[in-house]
């Protein structure tokens, strides 16, 4: 059993291409959940559209990449308005139902007989992102340290899927540092408050599914190029809570969460599946117990045990804050640690406590 | 003549005309289910002066309340705001136009702290459209004038201590103390207060009911629901009282104090059980 190939599989999986897809995707899903407080259950839907705007445009149309992408990121704008418009002026379950049944009606759809000439039904379709990586910079060779390396390749897809996470961080930093951000957060907490205040709440609303729903498909387009294939199946409603388990793990409603989730969650998920793998092998674990076809669904479990550990200790995830996260929860009384007192009341504070 | 002067020759009649209305209700009519909650004839709200809204528990001031502020649809009737139609409107619009409420269960933005709570509320703010919103230099100075405003108001509301803490930790009468402060950054000309005082301890009744003279002095209309009888006694200056949906009886607080269909309609029902619930 080698340490130093199970920290580099680790590695590998908290810094590869599919943490960077996760990161992005959760980026959006974090405006709807976690500044919004929209209840979308159907993420994955604004993937696969980005995904098969790309590969649909280029493998069955022959048009260029860029335009795939474009078409992507407009689908699923109006993928956005779509579920918003009728729903958004309702109660919030409304939106979780339609997300969820969105997101399952276009994966069927999209794998049915009569879609085949289009999406390739079962078979998805393939090679369409050749464009990309005729472009790829990076000359060939291997890349890292040690049993940590990537091809070109993997650094190429890397280098584009972290820079577009910083761009929608550094992005979304600018805009929750905003009014328009603090609108967000307000409705959040109660819609009805934020419109006796003359503000548009559904407006704002839809403003955020929108917005949320193109940095999911931006995630489904660096999916497809990454994997130079889409099938339908690809996207199951399981994707969706995959996002949302990273996203409170890093802490929701922070910029850099659903980043540091999606790194965390795969940096575990790799972690425990090299272990077992590498433990079987070494004969630590009997084949009889666990065989290594088991490896996939128990490496779930072991995360899973993980997470419920560290949503024990830790509720608000790793960069939440605590007592924003005590008042969510319904309780009252005082702040242990009251954010951003201004330094003369800090010392007004601490002079009162002395006199006392 | 002031607009309280003026409402001396105005008779205590249920419906009578103002001088100078403000909010003007005809005929507005709300049904919940078999139970009609509120059933007004005709309603005048005299521009520049206090009026206080009483009745028993149930008579349909929060429903009331909701429908002319657009929380909640009419049946039948409208109204109109400033001489404009204010029927159907959404909430946003009206409160926009200068006609904002409280809450009487209050509604505070929890996660968001006190000082945001204030700024939240500052009307025409560029930075609350999506794409200046990303370029500072395009709010900044206004954000700066906001917040230097919303600090005048915490500190005339004593909160200036809890500025920069979650709005969530306040404790009852400081929310409804902000809760009455952000609506004025609004810069509302009538304001609707549901239950200002309710669940405020002495101390603090003390200071809400300056707040509201306050307004009145400052120009603007004040309409607002109050139990507490001394209370609506010693600051309207034209009470209305409601039961059962329907305005029974209106006039200076004298008037209404000694009027039999109002002293009946208190001792026919009991109205001194606090509500829990926010009547939408
Ligand atoms: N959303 C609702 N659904 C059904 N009945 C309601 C609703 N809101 C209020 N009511 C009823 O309408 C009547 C008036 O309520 P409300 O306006 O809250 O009275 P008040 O504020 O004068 O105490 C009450 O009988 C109440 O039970
Ligand atoms: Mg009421």
């Amino acid at each position: 059993m080698d340490l130093m190939v199970i920290l580099s599989d680790a590695g590998r999986g908290a810094l590869g291409p599919v943490a960077a897809i996760y990161a992005l995707a959760a980026v959006g899903l974090n405006i709807h959940f976690g500044y919004t407080g929209l209840l979308n259950f159907g993420h994955v839907a604004f993937m696969l559209v980005g995904a098969y705007g790309v590969a649909v445009t280029v493998a069955v149309y022959d048009g260029p990449l860029w335009l795939g992408a474009l078409v992507g990121l407009i689908g699923a704008g109006l993928l956005a308005l779509l579920l918003g418009l009728p729903t958004l002026r309702l109660r919030a379950d409304y939106l979780a139902i339609a997300t969820i049944a969105a997101g399952e009606v276009l994966r069927i759809v999209f794998n049915a007989g009569f879609a085949q000439p289009v999406t390739g039904g079962v078979y998805g379709l393939q090679q369409f992102a050749g464009a990309f990586y005729a472009v790829n910079p990076i000359p060939s060779g291997s890349y890292g340290l040690g049993p940590l390396s990537f091809t070109q390749r993997d650094v190429w897809v890397m280098l584009v899927g972290w820079g577009a996470v910083a761009l929608a961080a550094l992005g979304l930093f600018l805009l929750v540092h905003s009014p328009w951000g603090r609108v967000l957060r307000a409705i959040r907490e109660d819609e009805e408050a934020v419109r006796s205040l003359g503000k548009n709440v559904y407006g704002y609303k839809i403003q955020s599914l929108v917005l949320g729903g193109l940095i999911g498909a931006a995630g489904g387009i660096l999916l497809a190029v990454d994997a130079q294939s889409v099938t339908p199946n690809t996207f199951n409603p399981v994707v969706t809570f995959y996002l949302y388990t990273l996203l409170i793990l890093g802490g929701a409603g922070t910029v850099l969460g659903p980043v540091l989730g999606s790194v965390l969650f795969w940096f575990l998920l790799s972690f425990a599946d090299s272990a077992l793998r590498q433990a079987i092998g070494a004969g630590y674990v009997s084949p009889q117990v666990i065989e290594p076809a088991d490896v996939g669904a128990l490496r779930f479990a072991l995360v899973g045990l993980g997470l419920v550990l560290l949503l024990v200790f830790r509720p608000e995830g790793i960069l939440g804050n605590r007592a924003e996260m005590r008042l969510e929860a319904g309780a009252a009384g005082t702040p242990r640690r009251p954010r951003r007192r201004p330094p003369n009341q800090v010392s007004g504070r601490i002079k009162e406590e002395a006199g006392q | 003549m002031t607009p309280r002067e003026a409402l001396a020759g105005v008779a205590a009649v249920p419906g009578a005309a103002k001088p100078d209305p403000h909010l003007v209700v005809d005929a507005v009519r709300r049904d919940f289910g078999g139970m009609r909650a509120v059933d007004v004839e005709h309603l005048e709200v005299q521009r520049g002066v206090i009026t206080g809204l009483i009745g028993p528990n149930g008579a349909g001031k929060t429903t009331l309340f909701n429908v002319l502020t657009g929380f909640d649809r009419a049946d039948s009737g409208h109204w109109a705001f400033d001489g404009r139609n204010a029927s159907g409107l959404p909430a946003h619009r009206l409160a926009r136009r200068g006609m904002v409420r409280t809450f009487q269960l209050t509604r505070v933005l929890s996660r968001l702290t006190v000082l945001e709570n204030m700024k939240l509320a500052a009307v025409g703010q560029r930075g609350e459209r999506f794409g200046p919103a990303l370029l500072r230099p395009l709010w900044s100075a206004q954000e700066a004038r906001v917040e230097r405003h919303a600090d005048e108001l915490l500190t005339r509301f004593r909160l200036a201590a809890k500025r920069d803490d979650y709005a969530g930790y306040l404790s009852g009468g400081q929310r409804k103390l902000l809760e009455m402060a952000r609506a004025l950054m609004v810069d509302p000309a009538l304001v609707l207060l549901d239950e200002p005082m309710a669940g405020v301890n002495p101390a603090l009744r003390q200071d809400l009911l300056g707040h509201i003279t306050d307004l009145r002095d400052a120009g603007r209309t004040v309409l607002f629901v109050e139990h507490d009888m001394d209370v609506v006694m010693t600051i309207s200056d034209w009470v209305v009282c409601m039961a059962e949906g329907r305005i029974i009886a209106e006039g200076p607080p004298a008037a209404v104090a000694g009027n039999r269909a109002v002293i009946d309609a208190y001792l026919g029902s009991r109205h001194d059980e606090p509500e829990f619930r926010e009547g939408r």
